[in-house]
């Protein structure tokens, strides 16, 4: 069993907690993920290290409650265990100076792109971050952004805090300047995101890595079901990713894989919320 | 009973195992056979000739003393009969269940040359139930020796490596990268083939009589490297199976409703998605399931298909769906156990043979349409003494499909390799290792099972456990050398 040790809440849907963790701990890099299930009845899930702590033995993970194992895992406390918390799994993204490099995150993929980022300012680089979300109330780590990132342009669709626009508007402009040479772009978000900058960097053929969070099984590279179309056949996102070369990728297979479930997801949300009203525990964080 | 002629003997007539009726079995996951009763197992036992030269033995991968065992069943000495069988085999619950007996120990015994064979896996499956329920023979810890042990993957090579070392008085850790321990045995083997409770019940009781230490979510490549353990280890074993899945490089493969029987598998088995939403991982299955392939994974797939068809039309009220075999040679090659098949027949499932998927057809949403396939014929005996199946030209027709698995035979699982320098692999991805003494390329560390063979069967797994551990305990003891 694994203990939560922390707890914070960074926006109505996205909740931050340290787990202790020590096995994954000690070789965790920025990139990677774990998957976790909550317990015997669990589902195993793929989260990413959004940071760690090796002294302490702590694995931090930040998600954003979509279905039944997020929102139940939103309800544990400090205190709690996890049945299963497995990792590092996946390769580590690639560090290098390779001058000006563009990192976004959109949604809950702002934790993942976190370390990223930093990794990619502690090896040299100038980074310029982008960082989006629907609304101000998802928008988090503003300020850690800002401390490791040489500038910093914040959106949101509906204009509540910085920019009203699409993460990709202002990465046009950045790439149609023509006295900024962007070496590679690194982008983390939900899948539609990440498409639609592959396709705003294509014209401008500059480098773009994408994190894919495809529905996994096992997560070692077992079952197959995490399997990505790209240009020369199909990976698996669990082994071989989880980070790809985006312009590679088939986003309309990848984009109809992930509604497979769609139905499903929603009865266990059902399934779910009727225990919790039967048991008397408050079905939080979906207000 | 008074002694036997070996006339007499030979007069009694196998025992049938009991199993559940076939409608009922279709909409449930309980176990199929139920095992012999008491009378019938010592009747059975009855049958052996208790030959000089016992043919049978030869034919387990594992030499189990089998006129041994059974002796002592037949004289109602059960403790007896359950010490003869730990002399060779740990896991009699599991081999007596799923051992392909028609080509191993039965295959052998030598009533099968005018009739019918001694039931032996389903006289060994009796004494391995006896012993689970009543412990009367714990393992026993040798002195302790001071040498770790790690052993990668808790499958039937690894747990059986591991129980061996333990007996020996070594202290043996086990590193498993999913959340329990039992490799396909919890994963892909459907649970009314191989009971969960009865793989749970053989680990937990041989690692608590050897205080042997199981740590799950430790996947080694990633948490810890090969080289890292062999720093604190003394040895290393590597059990870690076959488990990355191929895919048909077909058409339309990427289509939403094509899995790897893995994936399906493990979804029902491992994850139990048959109590969906109980259990929080769902699967998705059409009313039209094909299963491409005949060996024991396409037909553990389909029967699980079947069962979970029939658990959904129980709740529509519809007639279950259709889960289909689809075979590119013919039904005398069929690779799976056969007492399997016969039950995949009896609950209904369709087998189409001499057929081969050349695509997969998908709708505008991408999700799986139909299944595109031509017919075969048997030509000329292939390297391996199989008639090669041929296209027959102009055959091709559709089957109205709407979900595809793949059960095509699977390649190690590759995530082991990083960083072992030294550890070599041949070109389908295993690992090099000595047949006698499990010993890899790579010093110190010893690799069987699956990992080393490719994908084959659970006792040759459990057997190459076991000759790793007699040399691991000979290196550990100094009685021979690396070199
Ligand atoms: C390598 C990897 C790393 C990930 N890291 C994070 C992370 O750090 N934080 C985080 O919040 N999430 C992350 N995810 C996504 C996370 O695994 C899913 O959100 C989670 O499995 C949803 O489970 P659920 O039961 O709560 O929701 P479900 O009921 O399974 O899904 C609810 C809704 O989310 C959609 N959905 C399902 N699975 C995914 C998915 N994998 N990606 C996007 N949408 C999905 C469904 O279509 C559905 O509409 C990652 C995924 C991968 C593959
Ligand atoms: C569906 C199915 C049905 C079968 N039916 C039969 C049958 O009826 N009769 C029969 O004799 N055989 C059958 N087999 C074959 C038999 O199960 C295998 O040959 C046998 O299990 C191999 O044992 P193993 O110990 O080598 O590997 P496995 O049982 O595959 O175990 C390997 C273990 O290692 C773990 N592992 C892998 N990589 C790592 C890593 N990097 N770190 C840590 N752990 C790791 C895996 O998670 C797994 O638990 C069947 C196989 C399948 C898939
Ligand atoms: S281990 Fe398998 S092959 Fe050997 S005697 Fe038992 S059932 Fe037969
Ligand atoms: S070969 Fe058959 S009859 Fe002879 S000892 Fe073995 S099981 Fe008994
Ligand atoms: S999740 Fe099973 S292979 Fe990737």
């Amino acid at each position: 069993m694994y203990k939560i040790l922390k707890k914070e809440v960074l926006s109505n849907v996205v909740k931050l907690m340290d787990i202790d963790a020590p096995h994954v701990a000690r070789k965790a890099k920025a990139g990677q993920f774990v998957i976790v299930r909550i317990d015997e009845f669990g589902e195993r899930i793929p989260l990413t290290i959004a940071d760690y702590d090796r002294e302490k033995g702590t694995i931090t993970i930040i998600f954003q409650e979509l279905g039944k194992s997020t929102m139940h895992l939103g309800m544990l406390n400090p205190g709690d265990s996890l049945a299963s918390f497995a990792g590092p799994l996946g390769h580590p993204t690639e560090i290098e100076n390779f001058g000006t490099v563009i990192c976004m995150g959109g949604g809950v993929g702002i934790a993942p792109i976190y370390p990223i980022t930093r990794a990619l300012k502690e090896a040299g680089n100038k980074v310029i971050s982008i960082i989006g979300a629907r609304t101000k109330d998802l928008i988090f780590w503003e300020d850690r952004m800002r401390a490791v990132s040489d500038e910093l342009i914040v959106c949101t669709d509906d204009g509540s805090r910085g920019r009203k626009a699409l993460v990709t508007e202002p990465l046009k402009e950045i790439l149609g300047d023509n006295d900024r040479k962007i070496a590679r772009v690194w982008a983390i978000g939900p899948a539609i995101m990440m498409k639609f900058v592959t396709l705003a960097t294509k014209p401008f053929n500059v480098p773009t890595i994408v994190s894919l969070n495809t529905i996994m099984i096992d997560g070692t590279g077992m079952c197959g079901g995490c399997r990505v179309l790209l240009e020369d056949g199909a990976q698996f996102v669990c082994v071989d990713g989880p980070e790809f070369d985006g312009h590679k990728v088939d986003w309309d297979s990848l984009l109809s894989r992930l509604s497979y479930y769609r139905e499903e997801e929603r009865k266990a949300v059902e399934h779910w919320e009727h225990k919790c009203r039967l048991d008397g525990t408050l079905v939080k964080g979906r207000e | 009973m008074a002694e036997l002629k070996p006339a007499d003997r030979m007069k009694i007539k196998r025992h049938e195992m009991p199993n559940q009726d076939q409608v009922i079995r279709r909409g449930n996951f309980e176990e199929v056979a139920l095992g012999y009763a008491a009378e019938t197992a010592r009747t059975e036992a009855e049958r052996c000739l208790q030959c000089k030269d016992p043919k049978c033995v030869q034919g387990c991968p594992v030499g189990v003393l089998i006129p041994q065992f059974i002796k002592a069943l037949r004289e109602g000495d059960m403790v007896k009969a359950v010490e003869w069988m730990k002399v060779k085999n740990n896991l009699p619950a599991i081999c007596g269940r799923v051992c392909p007996q028609e080509v191993q120990c039965e295959g052998s015994c030598i009533l099968g040359k005018k009739g019918e064979p001694v039931a032996i896996g389903r006289l060994e499956r009796y004494v391995g139930d006896f012993e689970l329920s009543q412990r009367t023979c714990p393992l026993v810890k040798a002195l302790k020796t001071g040498k770790k042990i790690a052993v990668v993957g808790s499958g039937p090579a690894g747990i059986t490596c591991a129980v061996d070392l333990g007996r020996e008085g070594h202290d043996v850790t086990i590193f498993e990268s999913l959340h329990g321990p039992g490799g396909v045995l919890i994963y892909g083997i459907p649970e009314f083939r191989l009971p969960k409770g009865v793989v749970h019940g053989e680990i937990s009781y041989a690692a608590d009589c050897l205080g042997i230490d199981i740590k799950t979510d430790h996947v080694i490549g990633r948490s810890f490297t090969l080289d890292e353990l062999l720093e604190d280890f003394d040895a290393v074993f590597l059990g870690t199976g076959a488990g990355l899945p191929s895919f048909m490089r077909i058409p339309g493969i990427n289509l939403n409703g094509v899995m790897s029987a893995n994936e399906f598998l493990t979804r029902v088995n491992l994850m139990k998605a048959y109590q969906f939403p109980d259990y929080d991982t769902p699967v998705k299955l059409g009313r039209k399931v094909a299963v491409v392939g005949a060996g024991n994974v396409a037909m553990d797939s389909v029967r699980c298909s079947a069962r979970l068809q029939s658990l959904q039309a129980k709740q529509t009220g519809e007639v279950p769906g259709e889960a289909h075999i689809v075979y590119r040679r013919s039904k005398d090659e069929v690779p799976a156990r056969q007492e399997e098949v016969h039950h995949a027949a009896e609950e209904g499932v369709i087998f189409n043979f001499l057929t081969n998927p050349i695509e997969i057809l998908g709708d505008e949403k991408g999700n799986v349409r139909a299944l595109r396939c031509v017919r075969m014929e048997l030509g000329e005996p292939d390297a391996s003494g199989r008639r090669k199946p041929v296209e027959i030209k102009g055959s091709e027709f559709d089957m109205e499909m709407d979900t595809v698995i793949m059960a095509l035979g699977t390649n190690p699982n590759p995530i082991v390799f990083v960083d072992a320098a030294g550890l070599e692999r041949t070109k389908y991805g295993t690992a090099v290792a000595d047949n006698d003494t499990g010993r890899t390329k790579k010093k110190r560390v010893w690799a069987g099972g699956d990992v080393v063979t490719g994908a084959a069967t659970v006792i040759s797994a459990m057997g190459a456990g076991k000759r790793a551990a007699a040399d691991i305990g000979k290196f550990l003891k100094g009685e021979c050398s690396w070199d």
